[in-house]
């Protein structure tokens, strides 16, 4: 067990099993196609459990984005991707947590804080955790937020 | 709420509700967007136009069509007029009878409610749909020095770099929001120490490198960071003529898809690298250096995501970013030239060539109208990025000179002159 102390950029309790991206996470190219087609049953299983879409990220490609915690340096990309993001928690199809080990970029924060003040309930996010978080966390481990922005990854 | 930043007395009774609780509500948000980047003060929206990235109406975005309804009802309407990115669907453009459904259906049913939406917000008219709306015929150009509330990745970075305006990589929605309250917190590529660059990149290659694949090797290597480049004037001139500027429009948009550049240097040639010169590289800049075979690496790691790799090419996308009038009338004269050479009148590969509807409109009154429409080529306002989102279309073989298109779709690369090769020679 190992913690790491950040930013709460949106404060909150979470608690979530790891998914992980090593570089920066395209959230355009990630969650279109849980976004567009979700709802589409003929469609399969995939995009119901928000399954990156992101052929350019080896690390989440086709991987199930939906109430992990999403690991990351920052994300990169369509300016659209704030408003994807409070798109995908408005819908119920988010990751539970953002935790980023560099400071947040300004597409993941509009998203975060778009969410926060015009969803039912935000979006956890912690930011500055260091390249060392990083380094450290792996797929499927447990991760748990508190409100200062600790992050506990066992 | 707590704040930490300084509030001008108008500010702050834009916050308390003075425009009402929506406009308070959008106050809010920027205020909290302005402190996680340590903004001290917001600053007035100095252009005279914004411009919005979100122009679909796709079915799913409906808490979008939520707030804008909140914001409309609210008054919240923006305080300046803005462009919009281009409109995902356009009946020229070839798809089969399936295809339609699921674009008019299931994708894109709320194109016309969201249209409505954005005139009743501020949009400047229906010909304001593009992706480079800093292209003359268009007449969205800010000022060097402006504030600006854009989103739009391949724009934001063009204002910043090509025009010396400044804006940060804002979302879409926010920067809305700057165009409603007139404000945006000041922070990173507003701020004169946001502009200098910590990365620098000497371009040694042995011929003028594809501003699609450099800009893509550069985006990749630094992210989000500024990069001050050296070593490309030697082939664009040290004057922003043009040419220059269609280079470095798709070039941009290359480092802004691959990677997240808002602002680029260009050495001898963009207006802050021409009055500052090194003076704009930060201490401890690191240093990446790009010859043809680094150039070669990159365009080779791209994947291939068609189903049959060795397939034929069944459609093909050019403009993405929309093609400057420039760039429409030297691929008329090129397509038009290759296929005399090669003995053919008509592309061998569906064709559609994208551009902004005020560029079309003036395109469509020269002779190479005739010219391109006799080669076999479509011409559209369309956004390629939005029709190839369609399950449907994503599964056919296209092709695409567009960094920004392959990065987003499942379509595959090719330079220039390959899909200029490619689309005038007999398919085998």
């Amino acid at each position: 067990m190992k913690q790491f102390k950040g930013r709460p950029v949106v404060a909150g309790k979470c608690t979530a099993d790891a998914l992980v991206s090593r570089g920066g996470f395209n959230t355009l190219a990630s969650f279109q196609g849980a976004l567009q087609f979700g709802e589409i049953p003929i469609l399969g299983n995939k995009y119901k459990q928000t399954e990156c879409d992101d052929q350019n990220n080896k690390d989440l490609y086709r991987k199930p984005m939906l109430n992990k915690a999403l690991c990351l340096p920052q994300t990169i990309g369509s300016t659209t991707g704030g408003m994807v993001l409070y798109c995908a928690k408005s819908l119920g199809k988010s990751p539970a947590c953002l935790l980023f080990s560099e400071h947040i970029d300004s597409l993941a924060a509009a998203g975060a804080i778009l969410a926060a003040n015009f969803c039912d309930t935000p979006m956890v996010t912690v930011d500055c955790l260091g390249q060392e978080f990083l380094d450290y966390v792996q797929d499927g481990m447990k991760i748990t937020v508190d409100e200062d922005g600790t992050v506990t990854v066992e | 709420m707590d704040y930490k930043m300084t509030l001008t007395p108008e500010q702050e009774t834009l916050l308390n509700g003075s425009r009402g609780d929506a406009v308070a509500k959008v106050m809010k948000t920027l205020v909290m967007y302005g402190e996680a980047f340590g903004a001290e003060k917001m600053v007035p929206v100095t252009s005279e136009k914004g411009h919005l990235v979100t122009s679909f109406g796709l079915k799913v975005m409906k808490p979008v069509y939520d707030l804008m309804d909140t914001l409309i009802e609210g008054n919240a309407i923006s305080k300046q007029k803005f462009s919009v990115d281009p409109k995902p669907i356009d009946p020229n453009v070839p798809a089969g009878f399936l295809e339609n459904i699921v674009f008019n259906k299931l994708m894109y049913s709320m194109q016309d409610s969201y249209d409505a939406q954005l005139t009743k917000l501020g949009l400047i008219d229906k010909n304001s749909y593009t992706c480079a709306c800093y292209l003359d015929e268009v007449g969205n150009k800010p000022a060097k020095g402006e504030i600006l509330s854009w989103a739009e990745s391949s724009a934001v970075v063009y204002a910043n770099s090509v025009l010396g305006a400044r804006c940060n990589r804002n979302s879409g929605i926010i920067e809305l929001f700057g165009s409603i309250t007139g404000f945006v917190p000041y922070f990173g590529l507003l701020t004169d120490e946001g502009r200098k660059a910590t990365w620098v990149v000497e371009v040694n290659t042995t011929k003028k490198p594809e501003a699609q694949v450099l800009g893509s090797a550069i985006g990749m290597k630094v992210m989000e960071d500024v990069p001050y480049v050296k070593g490309l004037d030697k082939w664009l001139g040290t004057e922003l003529d043009g040419d220059a500027c269609a280079y470095l429009k798709d070039f941009g948009a290359a480092t802004a898809s691959n990677g997240a550049v808002g602002l680029y240097h260009i050495a001898n040639l963009t207006p802050e690298a021409k009055e500052q010169g090194e003076a704009l590289i930060a201490e401890n800049a690191k240093v990446y250096v790009i010859d043809d075979a680094e150039l070669k690496r990159v365009q080779n790691e791209y994947p291939v995501m068609w189903k049959n790799p060795d397939g034929k090419p069944q459609l093909c996308f050019v403009g993405c970013p929309h093609l400057s009038l420039a760039q429409l009338n030297e691929w008329t004269d090129n397509v038009a030239e290759g296929l005399k050479k090669n003995g053919l009148k008509k592309v061998s590969v569906p064709t559609v060539f994208t551009s902004a509807p005020g560029v079309i409109e003036k395109f469509n009154k020269t002779e190479k109208a005739k010219v391109l429409k006799d080669c076999g080529v479509i011409l559209s306002y369309i956004c390629p990025l939005m029709y190839m989102n369609n399950p449907l279309c994503k599964s056919k073989n296209v092709i695409t000179c567009s960094n920004k298109l392959r990065t987003y779709t499942t379509s595959r690369y090719y330079r220039s002159e390959q899909i200029l090769d490619i689309i005038t020679k007999e398919v085998k």
